[in-house]
């Protein structure tokens, strides 16, 4: 019998004694990219924690190659990588635009965009901690209502989330993804899947911060699960013009599978302060989304 | 005029791959994972999400744990399905 990728390809790439938090998902993360990829990967990283976690140099936490770029240029940085790859015949070697979700919602919304327009053969990851974690938990817009942050410290925060995969979906590009932390060989299949199609390739990554969003460093994984069976992220792909829900989203089709979100709000403390007329119209916003990825299976 | 560039005067700021970048974050540890090999069942779930990459699981042998680098977290405990995984805390 082979032995599975996970764990056995994902020992060696994501090297210990990195910076990041205890429980951050993060490195989490790479070694499902290392289990797929190995060491024949290029991230191009825009300035985010993630920056920092991989170390100072001459030390890198990773044994793949990394281009940190300021903000903003993530995503053209990897185009031309990506081109030139092509130019010098290199198949082998998968070209990773890794950014937050500040870097990409709004920071690097533009270079992203066209990106996508130009469909360059490459996977754009947005880990999504739903805020500016490296900077000190200031909002950005992919962080959800009634969330506390630096800089909607007392309401918390009063717009909904910006939802960048249905954005990615309206660019028309080959292939679009949701996944999470919390299911690592859903997240390992669908960069299988992506790693096969050529072209532009973007997954939405859910990526529970214990220090930003307030909870115990062991429940990074717990609260990843709770927010897909809550179904406030729903875990899905985009390809030949429809959405296909993925295993752990699938049962949740039915309503009454899907457990109160009040049971993935309580695990943090950011949503301490929200009220019951809150908590009633996130469980809304939850239906809604649910209508429109049913509207577009 | 042509500029001839020697390309030994030049270093290329390149970092390399290394254990360590943050030191020995074992000292960070306020909690130790200390696990029962008998209750294990070589899942492999904790070593699959250990965020260090320190957690070594080996049909064989059952798990170990490199405590230079482990953080302490406590994830691995909090995914172990049959509870084979304690924190306990560091002197
Ligand atoms: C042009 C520019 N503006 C601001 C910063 C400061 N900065 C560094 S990381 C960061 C936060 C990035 O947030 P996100 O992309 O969500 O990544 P995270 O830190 O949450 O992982 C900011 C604002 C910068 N480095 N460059
Ligand atoms: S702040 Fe959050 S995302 Fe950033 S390194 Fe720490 S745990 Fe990871
Ligand atoms: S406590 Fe955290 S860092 Fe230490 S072995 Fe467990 S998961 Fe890894
Ligand atoms: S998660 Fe628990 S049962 Fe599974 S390998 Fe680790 S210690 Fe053993
Ligand atoms: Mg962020």
């Amino acid at each position: 019998m082979s032995k599975p990728a996970l764990p056995y390809k994902a020992r060696d790439v994501v090297l210990p004694g990195d910076a990041a938090c205890p429980g951050c998902p993060i490195p989490i993360a790479w070694k499902v990219l290392s289990a797929v990829f190995g060491d024949k990967m290029i991230l191009v990283i825009p300035a985010s924690c993630s920056s920092v976690v991989v170390g100072m140099y001459p030390g890198n936490s990773l044994k793949a190659s990394v281009i940190h770029v300021p903000f903003a240029s993530a995503a053209a940085v990897a185009s031309g990588v990506a081109e030139a790859l092509e130019k010098r015949g290199v198949s082998d070697v998968q070209v990773i635009a890794w950014a937050g979700d500040g870097g990409t919602a709004d920071i690097g919304m533009a270079s992203l965009s066209g990106a996508a327009e130009r469909n360059h053969n490459f996977i754009y990851i947005m880990y999504d901690n739903e805020a500016y974690m490296n900077t000190g938990i200031q909002r950005s817009s992919s962080t959800p209502r009634g969330a506390w942050t630096t800089t909607t410290p007392i309401l918390g925060k009063g717009e909904e989330k910006k939802d960048v995969a249905r954005i990615m979906i309206a660019h028309g590009v080959p292939y679009v993804a949701t996944a999470s932390i919390g299911y690592v060989h859903d997240f390992y299949s669908k960069l299988v899947r992506a790693s096969k199609i050529k072209g532009f390739k973007f997954i939405s990554l859910h990526a529970p911060c214990p220090v930003g969003w307030r909870f115990d460093p062991r429940y990074t994984v717990r609260v990843a699960r709770l927010a897909v069976e809550t179904g406030l992220w729903i875990l899905y792909e985009y390809y030949d013009g429809r959405i296909h829900l993925s295993g752990p989203s699938r049962p949740l089709l039915d309503p009454s599978k899907r457990k109160p979100v009040e049971e993935y709000l309580k695990l943090q403390g950011r949503f301490k302060n929200v009220d019951e007329k809150m908590v009633k119209s996130i469980q809304e916003y939850v239906e809604n989304n649910w209508e429109w990825v049913k509207r577009h299976m | 005029m042509r500029v001839v560039v020697e390309p030994s005067r030049y270093k290329i700021p390149l970092a390399r791959p290394s254990i360590g970048v943050a030191g020995k974050t074992g000292s960070w540890r306020l909690e130790r994972p200390i696990v029962d090999n008998n209750a294990c069942t070589r899942c492999f779930l904790c070593e699959i999400h250990c965020p260090v990459n320190v957690i070594r699981v080996e049909p064989e042998t059952g798990v170990s744990i490199n405590y230079d680098y482990c953080k302490g977290c406590g994830l691995c405990a909090d995914v172990c399905p049959v509870g084979a995984i304690k924190m306990v805390p560091e002197e």
